[in-house]
């Protein structure tokens, strides 16, 4: 019995290991003085400097927050629209629809990218940025109508209803209730979509033109050269970013936990009373 | 001014090749508080909907306050809905939900602010303006979808199973405060239900639905006293349905039960006539010298209730009930019964389908 309790705390660790071990060497050698990665010179915020003295990867950085933000936002909006539609619109088609809109997640990147240049080019569009977003507005799609097609789909349809009932009509229903409703699905989706944007870098690839650089694509190239300490500066950040982003939604799902206790307490009261 | 608030003018709708509703017309009066009682899909749901404009029907027209607003969407007829599942906006604090029917309406914020309270202090949710949805109990949920509906003084309140989701000591307070509540605002409310207690406990007035179409329309009394058909008989309280054929007709009416003779309600039907007769199973008199004779068969206790089975000749089965446990007679032991003829009915039956 204890033989096994050990174990079992063994292979968690050896599984926490794996995961997290890297990432935090990452974290750890970026403050490392010397240039070669496997050897320790002695702390140093001398790689961060570099960072933000580097004037190409700060273009690249601010290219990829354009891109994402833009074909996310663009994606946002086709996404939830295409998925109020189809809760509204009842056709016999309807699932061959969401099976196809739901598709291109499945497509392997390296054929979509190819998809893409070949579409492009055949339009005879100047790569760049507009084809950039354009391409990643396309695969950004999916995820946000599927998260808001499940959020609808879960929802009771009598509050929408009820707002009518109560004289709202089609516009101040939208913007009261069914947005208000769907926003952290939409929210969701929409991260979601930003983190597909902003690491992508197959398609980014095929559809860029030589004077536009995605932070991904940058990143890529440098490290051809091997890993430079600079880079794990760059990932070191990136981290804060993500785990800052992961502790507020826990906060919001907190708030909600609490909301649901005093519910329960209400419904003791009650059945007390 | 017409006398009624709302008149339905055989008004139908199918739903892919089901007739939910065959044509059915009346009129609502006023202040009345009027139910609609049936089993679930008897096409009671759908007539609330109709009423509040979520559905059109087929053909047919519904006449609010005098206009017709057969074509009219939800949001522009005076009318509002507590939903059964109480459909409170969840994003909204309470007092938000309740004040949601005259913002929309662009009524003054201080007014809002004002009516809000008093609506909230009417349904004793005063102290929960702030919270959300999520935060209260069921009871009070239901409170605050009764008090978002009534703010906006519609002309017909319309009610869809509003206490289903609650238990039963709730549910009976709730039905007590319902009822007052509509007394004291005058406004006019349809309520659906498939609990015949709810229905009589409450109801100026009951509507009967089954498969679509009125079984009957009366005051709890009629409905529970005077069954139009075989269906209300049994469906408000329990009443046996026997068949007979009449033997006398006239005032001193009488009828053959299972070859017994007994007397009937007064009848114009000419003697031979076949017909359906609906006698409460506690009006069933037992060991009545010179009643019909008749075998025990069953006997079994359940709700408080004692429950006799008589078994007849040519398989008449009559039900007798009573208070206690106490009754002796045992299965197989013959036994006579009776009734007054103030208490038998004669009934439609449906056609066999």
């Amino acid at each position: 019995m204890k033989k096994q309790w050990k174990w079992s705390h063994a292979y968690l660790a050896a599984i926490l290991a794996l995961t997290y071990v890297p990432i935090l060497l990452t974290v750890v050698y970026s403050f490392n003085e010397s240039k070669i990665t496997s050897v320790w010179g002695g702390l140093s915020l001398k790689w961060y400097r570099e960072l933000f003295s580097d004037r190409d990867l700060r273009e690249a950085l601010v290219n990829s927050l354009v891109l994402a933000l833009c074909s996310c936002g663009a994606a946002t909006v086709i996404g939830t629209m295409g998925a109020l539609g189809m809760e509204k619109v009842k056709l016999r088609a309807n699932g061959w629809i969401e099976y196809i809109s739901t598709l291109p997640m499945m497509i392997p990147e390296i054929i979509l990218g190819m998809v893409f240049m070949a579409t492009f080019s055949l339009m005879g569009l100047p790569f760049g940025m507009t084809t950039l977003i354009i391409a990643h507005t396309t695969f950004c799609v999916p995820y946000i109508f599927m998260m808001v097609k499940a959020r609808l789909a879960g929802m009771d349809k009598s509050i929408e209803e009820a707002a009518r009932d109560l004289g709202a009509g089609p516009f101040r229903l939208f913007w009261d209730i069914t947005l208000p409703m769907i926003l952290p699905a939409v929210l969701s989706g929409m991260l979601l979509a930003f983190a597909m944007s902003f690491d992508d870098v197959v398609i980014s690839l095929f559809v860029t033109g030589p004077k536009v650089n995605t932070l991904p694509i940058k990143i890529y190239t440098k490290l051809k050269t091997g890993v430079t300490p600079e880079i794990n500066a760059l990932a070191a950040l990136l981290l804060v970013v993500i785990i800052a982003a992961l502790l507020l939604s826990n906060f919001i799902s907190a708030q909600g936990r609490r909301r649901q206790k005093r519910a329960a307490e209400a419904q003791q009261a009650e059945a007390a009373a | 001014m017409e006398n009624y608030i709302l008149k339905l003018e055989n008004v139908s709708k199918t739903f892919e090749n089901t007739n939910v509703l065959k044509g059915i017309s009346m009129e609502v009066a006023r202040g009345e508080f009027i139910t609609f009682l049936g089993p679930s899909g008897c096409g009671k749901t759908t007539t609330l909907r109709i009423i509040a404009g979520l559905l059109t029907p087929d053909s047919g027209r519904v006449i609010l306050d005098g206009e017709d607003v057969t074509a009219l969407p939800p949001e522009k007829r005076n009318v509002n809905t507590v939903f059964q599942s109480y459909a409170l906006f969840p994003h909204m604090t309470v007092a938000a939900n309740v004040g949601y029917g005259l913002k929309v309406k662009k009524v003054a914020k201080n007014e809002i602010a004002q009516r809000v309270e008093e609506m909230l202090s009417l349904v004793q949710l005063s102290n929960y303006a702030n919270r959300r949805p999520d935060e209260l109990s069921g009871g009070q949920q239901q409170r605050v979808a009764i008090a978002r509906a009534l703010i906006n003084r519609p002309r017909v309140l319309l009610l869809d199973e509003p206490l289903g989701a609650l238990d039963l000591q709730l549910r009976r307070q709730m039905q007590l405060e319902l009822s007052r509540l509509q007394k004291k605002l005058g406004i006019t409310f349809i309520y659906i239900t498939h609990d015949q207690e709810e229905a009589i406990n409450m109801s100026d007035r009951i509507v009967v639905m089954k498969d679509g179409r009125f079984q009957q329309i009366g005051t709890p009394d009629q409905v529970y006293n005077q069954p139009r058909t075989a269906f209300v008989a049994q469906f408000v309280g329990n009443a046996n349905i026997i068949d007979a054929v009449v033997r006398k007709s006239g005032e001193q009416a009488t009828a053959m039960v299972g070859g017994a003779e007994l007397p009937i309600c007064a009848t114009q039907l000419p003697p031979g006539s076949r017909i359906s007769l609906a006698c409460r199973t506690e009006n069933i008199l037992l060991g009545c010298p010179g009643g019909a004779s008749a075998v025990v068969r069953e006997k079994s206790f359940a709700g408080g209730l004692l429950r006799i089975e008589l078994a007849m000749e040519n398989g008449v089965s009559v039900v007798a009930t009573r208070h206690g446990i106490n009754f002796d007679a045992e299965p197989g032991q013959a036994l006579t019964f009776d009734w007054d003829k103030e208490n038998v009915v004669i009934v439609e039956k449906e056609e066999q389908r």
